[in-house]
């Protein structure tokens, strides 16, 4: 089956990209994907312990198993206050 | 309302919105982009959002805010793109019979859309640029 992919902000910087699709073994989770994009873009790997997940714009767990069609958004640390620096790409 | 926008935001508008003959208070809450941070001087502010879910989660807030709390209306616009120094990132409008409730869920909403709603901040500085999050727990430092 195939997933809908979009990156945002850090991550979009990082993979220069906004979208992408993706297939996936039927009965996948989303911790699955996460360990096929890791390999697929390793950049990513570097940031994996920071990302959130959401599944057709809702957060889900590792856990959570995919459906054909979905649409899979990696959410970097959102925007705000002053406790977590979220240094990219340009260093 | 819930609203995401590339232009400048007008609060009393925000305000407005919440407005109502039943209600005693309105607390409005105006978020704006600073000229420095953690010790650098910040000469640009740039917001990115992931907007359909963005809105999603606005709209989670407004419903859990009206559980918790006896408000009348609730509303919160982001605004996106540069934003200059000064001016409003997001406003939030809340509406009650009474002041104290209005205080207490404008306070929880704007704590919360900054945990959850997929929104964000990349600052500019002299030398350089950086995303900046606050996910409670999270650290993002990817290896240079």
């Amino acid at each position: 089956m195939e997933v809908r992919l979009r990156f945002f902000a850090s991550i979009r910087e990082k993979l220069r990209r906004s979208e992408a699709a993706c297939s996936v073994p039927a009965g996948a989770t989303v911790g699955d994907l996460l360990d096929q994009l890791c390999r697929d873009y390793p950049p990513l790997a570097d940031v994996r312990g920071a990302l959130r997940v959401a599944v057709n714009q809702e957060y889900v767990d590792p856990q959570h198993p995919l459906a054909d069609n979905d649409e899979v958004a990696l959410i970097p640390p959102v925007s705000g206050g002053l406790d977590v620096r979220n240094r990219c790409a340009r260093d | 309302m819930y609203a995401i926008v590339a232009h400048a935001i007008d609060a009393a508008a925000v305000a407005a919105a919440v407005a109502d003959p039943a209600t005693g208070a309105t607390v409005t809450f105006i978020g704006t982009t600073r000229d420095h941070n953690d010790g650098r001087s910040v000469t640009r502010l740039e917001y990115e959002a992931y907007h359909e879910m963005a809105i999603a989660e606005m709209r989670r807030i407004g419903e859990t805010v009206q559980q918790r709390w006896p408000i009348t209306r609730i509303a919160i616009v982001h605004r996106i793109g540069v934003v200059p120094i000064g001016e409003a990132s997001v406003v939030i409008a809340v509406s009650a019979g009474h002041r104290h409730a209005a205080f207490e869920a404008c306070h929880f909403a704007i704590d919360r859309l900054k945990e959850i709603v997929p929104i964000w901040k990349k600052e500019h500085f002299e030398g350089g640029e950086i995303w900046v999050g606050s996910q409670t727990g999270q650290r993002f430092e990817p290896a240079t």
